[in-house]
């Protein structure tokens, strides 16, 4: 008996009991929709974060005052003291630019409208270190920084809200915590970030936030000290680098460095064990619900051994070998599931579009990625699960004696 | 060839049912030459079942000899047993036992297509259905045939395979006198045309009186034989 010849005689006898075959297949479609969702999701979520990550600029490690946990006490903080150390090209040959940076959140109004947002004190050296552009106007310049210039670049969120508009802002005034600030530049849009919009952002002269703004102690305090490398591959030699002069700076014991270096690297690798755990314990759970589906067809598969026990003996007594029998039943259960998974398939794909829509209108950039992957190890796994519960049921038809079967009611 | 087409000798089958044994068969020796038609009669428990079974290779005897066609059964494991089945004998059951949602043309095929035939089963089994009449029902299915259609059906099944012997199990118990005698006309006719032996397993005495040799059993052991 051929396979062509066993696959259509089964679908015969899967289509002559409609209701039972497609209530059965249905636990396999909700299977493998929820593992192809899931799957789907999860590739979306880690692209859309690691998007985001390579977005903050490359070759980019952060430095920030205090240890990796709190056996560090008393962190001296970073200052502009540290950055001019850094930023020595032949004490630190693999670093490219250094940027130091005061941050905090500050009220910025005009007319009547009102807005918190991330202020940031910056240095021109920020531009290039950050992968920062303008979409009209200026970049902040060394002038402005010994001028301590009362001038403002705006995200195109707070242009947004303050203006209604993003274009035709240059010369207008703002008022930073009261004070009055002149734009001069609106910043290209960024997109979401790991810790908000980066839109929402207003960058003023370093030396201007640091005397009026953002006054820390002592004054000449720094916030992070973003530093560029001056490739990807020197990133590890930059680091070291960093190391050694701020802990030689701070007189750090060995090992107790009062400082941190964070590099992109390992925010995206943090980022994609993350949405790597999280994807293959959803994965699970939907491939729990595979499994029910599994149970269901031999639970079907049993009763329908039992409803075609005369069948079975007929068959037998014409002729039909063990192998024959078996390769019949397998081939429904088989079927049921393979039929089922590729039904899932659609209905995951499905899910996953509809939450990319749903994030999509609520402002969210975020597509669910469907790959051959997932689908082919949907596929085969909803396959062999069907042969797998499928073998029991088609054994115990397979073994059945003839004589005992024909007189079976 | 050998003249007998069946050969038992002291054929025993004996069934465990709990502590009880239950002595089926006792020692049947019998013979059946090839083209004879011949009928088994029995009351019910006489063995006259089991004794169908153990010539159609349904199932083993406990113990004795049985050649079939010039093959030893006895020792076969099940696919030989089912190859056997497959190549040599026909069966006709008393309640047709087609296979529901396929056509009369596929009902005529099935042991074609476990015999590992690959070209012009069709053909085979669309010659079969004519030689019982049915050429004009090939693609009726069994539930829109009469029950008379339906065991020419399962009697065409029966012969697709060119087998040594066909085997029937009370072939008109589910029809009336009428239509039941058209059957055995039908299978009378195959016999004397083709030379298949027929057995046929009934309690029917009109039935069994068309037979040229009649085997009464009782209690497992052939009573006597008479010429019809």
């Amino acid at each position: 008996m051929n396979i062509w010849r066993a696959v259509i005689e089964a679908l015969e006898s899967l289509n002559g009991n409609k209701m039972r075959s497609g209530l059965t297949m249905l636990g396999i479609v909700i299977g493998v929709g929820a593992v192809i969702a899931m799957l789907a999701l999860g590739a979306g979520a880690q692209d859309t974060i690691l998007g985001s990550l390579s977005g903050i600029g490359t070759n980019l490690l952060f430095v920030f005052s205090g240890g990796e946990d709190e056996s560090i006490r008393n962190p001296e903080p970073l200052t502009m003291g540290d950055v001019d150390a850094l930023d020595d090209s032949f004490f630190a040959p693999s670093i490219q630019a250094v940027a130091p940076v005061l941050q905090g959140n500050a009220e910025v109004s005009h007319g009547g409208e009102v807005s918190t947002v991330t202020l940031t004190g910056i240095t021109p050296a920020y531009f290039p270190v950050r992968n920062y552009t303008v979409i009209e106007g200026e970049e902040i310049t060394e002038e402005h920084i010994l001028g301590r210039a009362s001038v403002i670049l705006l995200g195109v969120e707070v242009a947004d809200t303050l203006f209604g508009r993003r274009f035709g802002l240059i010369g207008e005034t703002v008022r930073v915590e009261g004070q009055p600030f002149r734009v001069i530049g609106i910043l290209e849009e960024r997109g979401g970030g790991m810790m908000g919009s980066q839109d929402n952002e207003v960058l003023v002269p370093f030396s201007t936030a640091q005397a009026r703004i953002l006054r820390r102690s002592p004054a000449d305090r720094v916030d992070v000290i973003f530093v560029q490398a001056v490739d990807a591959d020197s990133v590890l030699e930059a680091e070291e680098e960093i190391s050694q002069i701020i802990s030689q700076r701070h007189r750090n014991a060995i090992g107790e460095n009062d400082f941190t270096i964070f590099s992109q690297q390992d925010m995206v690798d943090t980022a994609s064990s993350i949405t790597g755990i999280l994807t293959t314990f959803i994965g699970g759970i939907a491939a729990i619900s595979l499994l029910v589906g599994g149970i269901g067809i031999m639970n079907i598969m049993l009763v329908s051994v039992t409803e075609r026990t005369r069948e079975i003996g007929l068959r037998k007594a014409l002729g039909a070998r063990k192998r024959d029998i078996l390769i019949q039943f397998l081939t429904e259960s088989s079927l049921l599931s393979l039929v089922g998974g590729i039904i899932g398939i659609f209905l995951g794909w499905a899910i996953g579009a509809i939450v990319g829509l749903i994030s999509a209108n609520s402002g969210t950039d975020f597509d669910p990625i469907v790959s051959l992957g997932a689908v082919l190890l949907a596929t085969i796994f909803s396959t062999v699960i069907g042969l797998f519960f499928g073998i029991y049921p088609a054994n115990r038809a397979a073994n059945l004696v003839p004589v005992e079967a024909l007189r079976y009611e | 060839m050998d003249d007998n087409v069946i050969v038992t000798h002291d054929l025993t089958k004996v069934y465990k049912m709990g502590l009880v044994e239950v002595h089926a068969l006792c020692g049947v020796s019998l013979e059946i030459k090839r083209g004879e038609v011949v009928a088994i009669m029995g009351a019910s428990g006489s063995g006259k079942s089991t004794l169908m079974n153990t010539l159609g290779c349904l199932d083993q005897p406990t113990s004795g000899e049985y050649i079939l066609d010039g093959e030893i059964v006895a020792d076969l494991d099940d696919d030989q047993l089912a190859d056997i089945r497959n190549r040599k004998v026909g069966f006709v059951f008393q309640s047709f036992n087609l296979l529901p949602r396929s056509t009369a043309l596929s009902n005529v095929e099935l042991p074609l297509r476990y015999s590992g035939i690959t070209s012009g089963r069709k053909e085979k089994a669309r010659l079969a259905l004519e030689s019982v009449g049915l050429s004009d029902r090939i693609d009726h299915r069994p539930a829109e045939l009469s029950g008379g259609q339906q065991q020419r059906v399962a009697i065409a099944r029966a012969l697709v395979n060119d087998p040594a012997i066909i085997m029937a199990d009370e072939p008109t118990g589910n029809l009336d006198s009428k239509v039941g005698q058209e059957i055995m006309d039908l299978l009378l006719n195959l016999n004397k045309e083709s030379g298949t032996t027929l057995i046929i397993i009934t309690h029917d005495r009109k039935i069994a009186a068309q037979a040229q040799r009649i085997i009464r059993l009782h209690d497992g052991r052939i009573r006597k034989e008479v010429a019809a």
